[in-house]
C-alpha cells in the first residue's frame, strides 16, 4: 500500500503560514459530541485525506476528526470539522 | 416483421402475451452470431482486464499473499468508503498491469495494445512477434478470470462476468422501439435500427455459410471484421476511428447511443425535459397600465388554455354560464368531466343548454382562462428563479403577451421580438404555490444579494427625473392630471409657490406617494463629476433627502428607484413597508413618471449630439496634440531610445504607450464635447440619470469614436505591413492602425468604417462564445448543487444527509433578507432611532 513518507520540515512550516487556518485533532469525547450534535455518522462529515499536508503536519490518522477554525468574510470566525480518511 | 416481436397494428393480438397494441410491451428476439464480436461500449474494460490478468492462467497479476491482503482491505473499505474502495481498485489494477511476469504460473506477459476501436494486438518484444487477438481468444481469456480476482479489480462477478462483454448472441429489440413509418405514397420506411439489424443479419448469414462451406481464412476474417463493424455501429455510430454507417441519402444513421446521448437524446430531451400541455408561447409587448403582478393574455390563448374547476354550490351558476358560452366564445369552457370520469368535449355537444342544466356539484369543468387566474410566465434562458414567476391573468384583445416594464429586468426581456412561455397550473396545490410563493411581488428582492431587482428602467427614470427637477413647476390642472394618471384620488398639498400663480413642484407630488414616517437619504445617480454631492449641503440637487415622508431634496433617478440598485429608496420601502405596499407604489407612481414624459415629450434628436465649431476646433487640437505625441513615440521607437515597459518587448511597450495616449485623447475630447452640451439636452439627461446610455456613448456620438481594438490591440492584421491598401507600409500612426477620429454625428470615412467593423465583429464573436461557455459551466454547477438543502440546524446537506457546509453561508443569513453583504444596516437603525446626521 501507500508507503508513509517521512514528514519533512515543510510539513511543520506550513502550519505557520497565514493562509493555513488552525487545525486541531479533537479527542474522542468531543468527536462523539459533534457527531451527536449533527446526528450523523463520521463519514458524513467533509473528508480530509491523511495525506493532506496539514493532516500530516499535525499527525492526524484515519478515523480522527479535525477541528478547523478559520476566518470567513461573512461569518467572522467559523468552526468546521473534517473526518480524516485513508489516502 | 416477426409478429412474435409484439403487436404493432391496431386490432392485432400479440402471439406472445395475448395483448392488443395498447397493452403489449413488445418482446425481444435474438440473433445467434456465427462468430463472437466485441461490444464497443466495453472495450475500455476489456483492455484493462486483458492487461491486468495473465494471458496463460487468467489470474490477476498480483502475488497471492498480497491479493489476500488487498481483498480484506477492500472489503473493509467497501462498507465505509465506497468511493475510496473504487480508488483502491484502480490502484491495484495499475499494479497488476505493470507486472511483466505472472506471479501465479510464471509466464512472461506480452504487451497488449488496443488498436481503436475494437482490435487488440499482443506484442512479444523478444521474439519481435505480433499477434492479433480475435474476439474468440479475448472471450476465452475473459472466461478464465476467476471471480475472486474480479472482485479485487472492482467487478461484481454475480452481475457482470467479463466474458459478457463479447457478444455471442445479439438481442433484437421489439418493433415498438423501432417502428416503421408509412409514407403517403404507400412505401414503408424502416427505422435506422431496423436497417442496421438487417445489415447484421445479412453479414452474419454470409459468415455462417462461408464457415460451413470451409472458405479460406482470409474471407472469413474479412466477413468477421464486417460483422464487427455492423455490430459496433449498431451500438454507437459515432465511434472515433470508424466511418459512421450511412443511409442511402448519405445521412448518418441514428443508432442506440445516439438515441440516448446529448441535448436532444432520451435523457435531456425526453425525460429531464419534455414538451407540456397547458402552455402557450407568443411575442411579448409592453403595457404600463398593467400591475407588475399581471400578464396580458390574448383572447385566443385564453380560449385554448383551461383551468379545471370543481363544481360546488357556490360556483355552479357561473360555470353554467361558461358552459353555455361553449368553446368558441370567451369566457367559456372546453370540456366537462362527469363524476364517473367521463370527458365531454363541448365542441361536439349540440345542446349545451341541457348539459349546463345537468351540471351538478362534483363535476369538473375545464373552463377558459379568465381574469384573476394565476399562471407561470417564463423567458429563456431560465438562469435564475426569477425567470419563472407567477402572474395574474388579464385577458386582453390582441395577439401578444403583455407585461409591465418593471418586470423586464428579472426576465432580461425587451420587446425587439422576444417570445415568452406561459404555463397554467392544473392543481389547487400548484395554484396556491404560484400565488403565494412565485408571484412577481415576492420576487422584488432577489435572493442573490438581497437587492431590488424589479424597479424603474429607461423612461421611468427619465420621467422621475423630469418630474423632480427644480425647474418643473406644475399648475393645479397638471397636478390633477398626473395624479389621475397614477390612479390616486387625493387633494394635493399646499402649493410650493402661491403667487403670482399657485404652482406645485414635482417633489411634492412624489411625496404624496410616500408613507408618512418614511426617512431616506442617499446620493442620486447624477451625483458624479462636477455635480457630486456627499451630503445635504447640495447645490446640484443630487443628494436625495426624505424626512417624514416628504421628498425635501434631490432628484429621483436610477440610484433612487432603478432596478438592480443597492440600498435605494425603493429598496428601503420594500424592506420597511412590505411587499404589498411596494407593489402598489410601483404600480401607481410609475404610471405618473410615464405621464410626465407624455405631457412634455421626451426624445433624442440629432441636435442633441451636435457641437459648435469652437468646441470642435478645441477637440481637434486636443487630438492633434495626441497624434503628435504618438508620432514622437514612434520616432523614439525607430531611434531605439524608447523606454521599455518592464516585462514587455520594445514593440509591446510602444503599443501600450500609444494606446494610453490615444485613450486619454478620446476621453479628453469627449469631456470637451460633453461639457459643451446643454444640461437639459435629452441625450445628456438619459446618460446622467442612468436611464439609458453613458458618457462614452455620448462621446462616440458627439466627439470621436476613438481607438478600435481587436483582442486589446490596435488593429494591425491585413496586408503585409498595413491593414488596408489606403495606407503606407509600416505606418504606425493612429489613423493607419484604427483610430477613428470622426464621431457618429460626423460620419465615418471609408477606412474608419472598416476599422469600426473589425472592432465590432470581435464583440459579436465574444458574446456568442461567452454565452455557450458560461451556459455549459452553469449546467455543470446546477447538476452538482441541485440536491443541496439547508437543514433546520442551518447546516447545508446533500441528499445523503452528509454535511457540505456547517452553517449556511458561514453566517446562516438569507441573502434575500439582508442588506447587501451585512446582516443588518447599523447606520440606518441608528439614524431611525436617534436621528440622522449625528
Ligand atoms: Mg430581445
Ligand atoms: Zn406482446
Ligand atoms: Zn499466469
Amino acid at each position: 500500500m501507500v508507503s508513509k513518507k517521512k514528514s519533512s520540515s515543510i510539513d511543520v512550516k506550513i502550519l505557520e503560514h497565514e493562509l493555513v487556518p488552525k487545525h486541531v485533532i479533537v479527542d474522542i469525547d468531543e468527536g462523539i459530541k459533534i457527531l451527536k450534535q449533527y446526528g450523523i455518522k463520521p463519514e458524513q462529515l467533509p473528508w480530509l485525506r491523511a495525506s493532506d499536508p496539514v493532516a500530516r503536519a499535525i499527525g492526524a490518522k484515519p478515523g480522527d476528526i479535525v477541528k478547523i477554525v478559520r476566518k470567513s468574510p461573512t461569518g467572522g470566525e467559523v468552526i468546521v470539522y473534517r473526518y480524516v480518511v485513508p489516502g | 416483421m416477426d409478429p412474435k416481436l409484439g403487436a404493432i397494428e391496431p386490432g392485432q393480438t400479440c402471439p406472445i402475451c395475448g395483448n392488443s397494441i395498447r397493452a403489449c410491451p413488445g418482446h425481444f428476439g435474438h440473433i445467434e452470431l456465427a462468430l463472437p464480436v466485441v461490444n464497443v461500449l466495453f472495450v475500455k474494460n476489456i483492455y484493462e482486464l486483458l492487461r491486468a490478468t495473465c494471458n496463460k492462467c487468467g489470474r490477476i497479476k498480483i502475488a497471492p499473499q498480497d491479493a489476500e491482503r488487498y481483498i480484506r482491505y477492500l472489503k473493509r473499505l467497501k462498507d465505509r468508503y465506497p468511493y475510496l474502495a473504487r480508488r483502491f481498485s484502480e490502484y491495484v489494477k495499475k499494479q497488476a498491469i505493470k507486472a511483466s511476469k505472472c506471479p501465479h504460473c510464471g509466464a512472461e506477459q506480452p504487451k497488449i495494445k488496443l488498436e481503436k476501436p475494437t482490435t487488440f494486438v499482443e506484442y512479444y518484444e523478444e521474439r519481435k512477434a505480433m499477434i492479433r487477438l480475435n474476439p474468440l481468444i479475448i472471450r476465452s481469456r475473459l472466461e478464465r478470470i476467476p471471480n475472486e480476482d474480479l472482485e479485487i479489480l472492482g467487478y461484481d462477478s454475480k452481475d457482470s462476468r467479463p466474458e459478457w462483454m463479447v457478444f455471442t448472441v445479439l438481442p433484437v429489440p421489439p418493433t415498438s422501439i423501432r417502428p416503421s413509418i408509412l409514407i403517403e405514397t404507400g412505401i414503408r420506411s424502416e427505422d435506422d435500427l431496423t436497417h442496421k439489424l438487417v445489415d447484421i443479419i445479412r453479414t452474419n448469414e454470409r459468415l455462417r455459410e462461408h464457415i460451413v462451406s470451409g472458405a479460406p481464412q482470409i474471407i472469413i476474417d474479412d466477413l468477421w471484421e464486417l460483422l464487427q463493424y455492423h455490430v459496433t455501429t449498431y451500438l454507437d455510430n459515432e465511434v472515433p476511428g470508424l466511418p459512421p454507417a450511412k443511409h442511402r441519402s448519405g445521412r448518418p444513421l441514428k443508432t442506440l447511443v445516439q438515441r440516448l446521448k446529448g441535448k436532444e437524446g432520451r435523457f435531456r430531451g425526453n425525460l429531464s425535459g419534455k414538451r407540456v400541455d397547458y402552455s402557450a408561447r407568443t411575442v411579448i409587448s409592453p403595457d404600463p397600465y398593467l400591475s407588475i403582478n399581471e400578464v396580458g393574455i390574448p383572447i385566443d390563448v385564453a380560449k385554448t388554455l383551461t383551468v379545471p374547476e370543481r363544481v360546488t354550490d357556490l360556483n355552479i351558476d357561473e360555470l353554467r354560464r361558461h358552459i353555455l358560452n361553449g368553446p368558441e366564445k370567451w369566457p367559456g369552457a372546453n370540456y366537462i368531466v362527469t363524476q364517473d370520469g367521463r370527458r365531454i368535449d363541448l365542441r361536439y355537444v349540440k345542446d349545451r343548454k341541457s348539459i349546463a342544466e345537468s351540471l351538478a356539484p362534483g363535476y369538473i369543468v375545464e373552463r377558459h382562462l379568465k381574469d384573476g387566474d394565476i399562471v407561470i410566465f417564463n423567458r429563456q434562458p431560465s438562469l435564475h428563479r426569477m425567470s419563472m414567476m407567477g402572474h395574474v391573468v388579464k385577458v386582453l384583445p390582441g395577439r401578444t403577451f403583455r407585461l409591465h416594464l418593471a418586470v423586464c429586468p428579472p426576465y432580461n426581456a425587451d420587446f425587439d421580438g422576444d417570445e415568452m412561455n406561459l404555463h397554467v397550473p392544473q392543481t389547487e396545490e400548484a395554484r396556491a404555490e404560484a400565488r403565494y410563493l412565485l408571484k412577481v411581488q415576492y420576487n422584488i428582492l432577489t435572493p442573490r444579494y438581497g437587492g431590488i431587482i424589479i424597479g424603474g428602467i429607461q423612461d421611468y427614470i427619465s420621467g422621475a427625473y423630469m418630474l423632480t427637477i427644480k425647474s418643473t413647476l406644475l399648475t393645479r390642472e397638471e397636478v390633477m392630471e398626473l395624479l389621475a394618471s397614477s390612479g390616486i384620488v387625493k387633494e394635493p398639498l399646499e402649493p410650493a409657490i402661491l403667487s403670482p400663480k399657485r404652482l406645485w413642484i414635482g417633489k411634492q407630488i412624489v411625496s404624496m406617494f410616500l408613507p408618512e414616517d418614511f426617512d431616506y437619504q442617499g446620493r442620486a445617480n447624477i451625483s458624479s463629476g462636477p455635480l457630486k454631492c456627499e451630503d445635504i449641503e447640495c447645490f446640484w440637487d443630487s443628494f436625495v433627502l426624505v424626512r417624514k415622508g416628504k421628498l425635501l431634496l434631490g432628484v429621483i433617478d436610477k440610484k433612487i428607484i432603478g432596478a438592480e440598485q443597492q440600498e435605494s429608496l425603493l429598496y428601503w420601502l420594500a424592506k420597511e413597508y412590505g411587499i404589498e405596499f411596494t407593489t402598489k407604489f410601483i404600480d401607481h407612481i410609475f404610471r405618473m413618471f410615464i405621464k410626465i414624459l407624455e405631457k412634455r415629450g421626451f426624445t433624442l434628436k440629432l441636435d442633441d449630439v451636435a457641437i459648435d465649431m469652437a468646441t470642435k476646433s478645441n477637440m481637434y487640437s486636443l487630438l492633434n496634440e495626441s497624434f503628435k505625441r504618438v508620432e514622437e513615440l514612434v520616432q523614439k521607437y525607430v531611434e531605439g531610445t524608447l523606454e521599455v515597459v518592464p516585462g514587455r518587448s520594445l514593440e509591446e511597450s510602444l503599443e501600450i504607450k500609444i494606446l494610453e495616449v490615444l485613450a486619454e485623447a478620446r476621453d479628453r475630447a469627449g469631456e470637451e464635447a460633453v461639457s459643451n452640451l446643454n444640461p437639459f439636452n435629452h441625450a445628456f439627461i438619459m446618460a446622467r440619470t442612468g436611464a439609458r446610455g453613458n458618457v462614452l456613448n455620448l462621446t462616440q456620438m458627439a466627439a470621436t469614436l476613438g481607438q478600435m481594438t481587436v483582442r486589446g490591440e490596435r488593429i494591425w492584421r491585413g496586408y503585409m505591413g498595413r491593414t488596408l491598401p489606403h495606407f503606407k507600409k509600416n505606418d504606425l500612426g493612429p489613423i493607419a492602425r484604427g483610430f477613428v477620429v470622426n464621431s457618429f454625428f460626423n460620419g465615418l470615412s471609408v477606412t474608419e468604417m472598416f476599422m469600426h467593423a473589425a472592432g465590432g465583429r470581435e464583440g459579436l464573436v465574444d458574446t456568442a462564445v461567452r454565452t455557450s461557455q458560461s451556459g455549459y459551466m452553469q449546467r455543470r454547477l446546477i447538476n452538482a448543487l441541485q440536491d443541496l438543502y439547508v437543514e433546520y440546524d442551518y447546516t447545508v446537506r446533500d441528499s445523503t444527509g452528509s454535511i457540505i457546509q456547517f452553517i449556511y453561508g458561514e453566517d446562516g443569513a438569507d441573502p434575500s433578507k439582508t442588506p447587501y453583504t451585512t446582516i443588518i444596516n447599523v447606520d440606518r437603525i441608528v439614524g431611525k432611532v436617534i436621528g440622522w446626521g449625528r
